[in-house]
C-alpha cells in the first residue's frame, strides 16, 4: 500500500494517530495554574461484546443530507453499520423512452434536466454523439466554446459539490464562498444561452447562439479571479483538524475494487487510477490542451475532496487556454442535413422554405446505425448510445450515468463505518439524483 | 496551494501506446476493427456469430450461453485486459419481429480499447443472459436496471429486482417497445393504486426480514416471511 499520508493540522489538535484521525490532547489546569497535557487516554478495549438487537434506521427520501429523493435503508450494531441497502427511483421519469418519441434536436432540453449541475455539458455530450452517428464534422470556433462550456459545468458541479459537503459536515463559510462563484458562472452563462440552469444551449452541428460582444473579457476576468476562492477555500479546509477529521480514512475503495465496480470520475482518481476521458478517449481536440489528471492515493472522502480541488484548477487552466485560442469564423456547421437555413432565405426562397419546414417537422434522419460517445462529466464518464433505424428519431437512447454506478458502490463503502460517516461518505460520491433515476 | 497534495499521473495506460487523439471523420461503417475482436475469433470460433465496425467502433456478436466465458476471458487474459464495465443495456427495434439485443460496453482501461458485446435474443425465445457479476460487480445495477425496463434475466445475478420501479409494480417493462409512453393505466387508476398501498410495503421482505424486530411486524407480512417468500418477483 501507498506511503502514510501526512496532514499538517492547523486547528488545536495534535496530529493524526495511527488510524488517521486528529488527536485529542486533553489540557489539565492545575491548582497553581501550570497547565500540562496529558498523553491521550488509551483507546477503550474492542473486545467487549454488548448484546443487543441491530436496529434498522431509514435516511430519506426526504432528507437535506441525501442530496435529492435517495432513501438509505441501514441496519445498525449501536452507532455502526453492519448493512445499508440503498433505495432509488424517487425521480424516475423515463428519460430514455421519451427520447425514443422525439427528434435530436427535440432531446437536448431533456438533457438539461437529467444531471442538472451539468447541463451544458450534458447538451455538449449528447450533441457530439448525434453527430457522430450523423457523421458531422464541427467547426473549430464550435469546438472551442463547447469546450469553454463543458469546463465551466464542471466548475460549477464541483462547487456546488464542495458547498453541500461543506454543509453536510457542519461547514457553512466556504458554501457561501463557493456559492458566490457559481453565482458568477451562471451569469456568464446567462448572458450566452439565456438561461442559466436549464441551458439548451447546443444543436445537434453546432451551438444555439454565439457568445454575445464582451462576453470573453468577462470569461477571462473570472478565469483570472477565481482561483483565489480555491485558495481560500483550500486554506480554510485542507488542513483543518475538523475536516481531516471527519473525512480521512473514510469510504475507502483500492483500485481494483474501484474499477471493478466501475467508478468514474474523481471518485475513481482518488483511488489512484489515472482514467480521464478526456486524456484516454479524447473528443473535442482535448489532447492538445496543457492540463494535468490529479489522481488521489487512498481513494477516502479526503482524497476524493482533494482531488475536485485540484480539478477546479485544472479547469481554470483549460479555460485560459481556450480564451486564447478561440478562433473567428462559423460556429455552426455547413452540413445542410441537419443545419436549419437563414431565416430570411426560409422567407424569401421556396426551396429553402419547404426545408426549414421539412427539418422543423420532421427532423433530420442520421443513417443506420449506432455508437457511444462517452465525455467526462464532472461526476464520470457519461456517455449517450443512440441506435438509429434511419428514421428521425432515435431506436434506442441511451445514457450511461456515471452517479448511478457510483453510487451503486456506497453500501461496500459504508459498511462497518458509524452513522455519521455515512453522511461524510454519501456526500463524496456527489450524486444528483436527477441523472440516477432519469 | 497546500503543500498536502501534489498531482501526479501514473501510468494506468500502457506507457508504450501511443497518445490518442479526438477522432476525426469515422467512416459509418469498415475501418480498422478492434484486435481483440481476431482474438476472440480464434479463442473462441463458432461461438463468435459475426463482427461489425459501425462508426470506428467494434461489436461481437457472441453466442448468449457461452457470454460469461468470453467475458471471463476477455477480462482475465494477458492480452486483453478489459478490466471495467461501461454499461450493460439492451435494444429493441420498432421491427417486431427484430431480435432484442443484449448489449455490453467493455472497456480496457490499460490498452485504451473498447469492446461492445451484443447477444440478439430471437423474438419468441426466453429472455434470459447470463450475468457478468461474478467478474465486474458494477454489472450489479446495472444488470437490475436492465432487467427492470426490459425483462431480461440474468441468470447468476445474486439480488435480481426491479430498481427504478418499485418492487410492487405490476404494468411491465416501461421500455420495452410494446409499453406506451403514457404507461398502461389511467392517470386515475395510476393513482388510486399508489394512494392504496400498504405503507409497510415501503420496506422490502429483505430488509424486514434482517431486523430482529421481527415480532413486531403485521401478522399478515410475518406470515409471508414465514412462508419464505421475498422480494417483489
Amino acid at each position: 500500500m501507498a506511503a502514510k499520508r501526512t496532514v499538517e493540522v492547523a486547528l488545536g489538535t495534535a496530529g493524526l494517530d495511527e488510524q488517521g484521525r486528529p488527536q485529542r490532547a486533553p489540557v489539565t489546569v492545575r491548582e497553581d495554574g501550570a497547565v500540562t497535557t496529558l498523553a491521550p487516554p488509551p483507546a477503550l478495549e474492542p473486545a467487549l461484546e454488548l448484546e443487543g438487537q441491530h436496529m434498522l434506521i431509514n435516511i430519506g427520501p426526504q432528507h437535506p443530507a441525501t442530496h435529492g429523493v435517495l432513501r438509505l435503508v441501514l441496519e445498525l450494531d449501536g452507532e455502526t453499520v453492519v448493512r445499508c441497502i440503498p433505495h432509488i427511483g424517487y425521480l424516475h421519469c423515463g428519460f430514455e423512452k421519451i427520447g425514443e418519441y422525439r427528434t435530436y434536436n427535440q432531446i437536448i432540453p431533456w438533457t438539461d434536466r437529467e444531471d442538472y449541475l451539468n447541463s451544458i455539458g450534458n447538451n455538449c455530450a449528447f450533441s457530439l454523439g448525434a453527430e457522430r452517428l450523423f457523421g458531422i464534422e464541427i467547426t473549430p470556433r464550435c469546438t472551442v466554446l463547447r469546450v469553454i462550456a463543458m469546463e465551466l459545468s464542471r466548475i460549477i458541479s464541483h462547487l456546488v459539490w464542495l458547498g453541500t459537503t461543506c454543509i453536510d459536515i457542519g461547514a457553512f463559510t466556504p458554501f457561501l464562498w463557493a456559492f458566490e462563484q457559481r453565482e458568477r458562472v451562471y451569469e456568464l452563462l446567462e448572458r450566452w444561452v439565456g438561461a442559466r440552469l436549464t441551458t439548451t444551449a447546443t444543436r445537434v452541428g453546432g451551438m444555439a447562439a454565439d457568445i454575445p460582444l464582451g462576453w470573453m473579457d468577462q470569461l477571462a476576468h473570472f478565469v483570472k479571479t477565481f482561483p483565489k476562492t480555491i485558495d481560500e477555500i483550500d486554506r480554510v479546509l485542507t488542513t483543518n483538524g475538523i475536516w481531516v477529521g471527519r473525512t480521512v480514512g473514510l469510504g475507502v475503495m483500492s483500485p481494483d475494487e474501484a474499477v471493478n465496480y466501475g467508478l468514474s470520475g474523481p471518485m475513481l482518481r482518488a483511488s489512484g487510477v489515472a482514467y480521464d476521458v478526456r486524456r484516454d478517449f479524447p473528443y473535442l481536440d482535448y489532447e492538445t490542451y496543457d492540463f494535468e489528471v490529479p489522481v488521489g492515493i487512498h481513494g477516502d472522502v479526503y482524497d476524493r475532496y482533494l482531488v475536485r480541488m485540484e480539478e477546479l484548477r485544472q479547469s481554470t487552466r483549460i479555460l485560459a487556454q481556450a480564451i486564447t485560442r478561440l478562433p473567428d469564423g462559423p460556429v455552426d456547421t455547413a452540413d445542410h442535413r441537419v443545419v436549419l437555413p437563414r431565416k430570411s432565405k426560409a422567407m424569401s426562397d421556396m426551396e429553402s422554405m419547404i426545408h426549414h419546414f421539412k427539418q422543423v417537422m420532421e427532423g433530420p434522419r442520421p443513417p443506420i446505425g449506432e455508437c457511444y460517445v462517452p465525455v467526462e462529466s464532472p461526476k464520470g464518464e457519461k456517455g449517450y448510445y443512440f441506435v438509429s433505424d434511419g428514421t428521425a428519431k432515435p431506436v434506442r437512447w441511451r445514457i450511461r450515468p456515471p452517479s448511478f454506478l457510483n453510487l451503486s458502490a456506497i453500501s461496500k463503502m459504508v459498511e462497518g463505518h458509524l452513522l455519521s460517516d455515512v453522511i461524510a461518505i454519501n456526500a463524496s460520491i456527489d450524486i444528483v439524483m436527477g441523472e440516477i433515476d432519469r | 496551494m497546500s503543500g498536502a497534495f501534489t498531482p501526479v499521473i501514473p501510468g494506468s495506460a500502457d506507457a508504450s501506446l501511443p497518445s490518442p487523439t479526438t477522432l476525426k471523420q469515422v467512416p459509418l461503417s469498415g475501418g480498422p476493427a478492434n484486435p481483440s475482436a481476431a482474438a476472440l475469433g480464434t479463442q473462441f470460433g463458432p461461438v463468435v456469430k459475426r463482427v461489425e465496425v459501425v462508426r470506428g467502433e467494434t461489436t461481437v456478436y457472441v453466442e448468449g450461453a457461452k457470454l460469461l466465458d468470453v467475458v471471463q476471458w476477455l477480462h482475465d487474459d494477458p492480452g486483453q485486459r478489459y478490466d471495467y464495465l461501461s454499461d450493460v443495456t439492451a435494444v429493441e427495434y420498432r421491427d417486431p419481429e427484430r431480435a432484442l439485443q443484449v448489449v455490453w460496453h467493455l472497456r480496457s482501461l490499460p490498452r485504451r480499447r473498447f469492446l461492445r458485446l451484443k447477444v440478439e435474443i430471437a423474438t419468441g425465445a426466453p429472455l434470459e443472459v447470463p450475468s457478468v457479476w461474478s467478474v465486474y460487480r458494477g454489472a450489479d445495477w446495472l444488470e437490475r436496471e436492465c432487467y427492470d425496463m426490459f425483462g431480461i434475466r440474468f441468470a447468476g445475478h445474486p439480488d435480481l429486482r426491479r430498481i427504478l420501479m418499485w418492487e410492487q409494480y405490476r404494468e411491465g417493462f416501461p421500455l420495452r417497445k410494446d409499453f406506451p409512453l403514457r404507461g398502461r393505466f389511467s392517470r386515475s387508476e395510476q393513482l388510486r393504486q399508489a394512494l392504496s398501498v400498504n405503507p409497510e410495503a415501503r420496506y422490502s421482505m429483505e430488509e424486514l426480514s434482517v431486523v430482529q424486530a421481527f415480532e413486531d411486524l403485521p401478522a399478515d407480512m410475518r406470515q409471508r416471511l414465514l412462508r419464505g417468500e421475498r422480494t417483489g418477483e
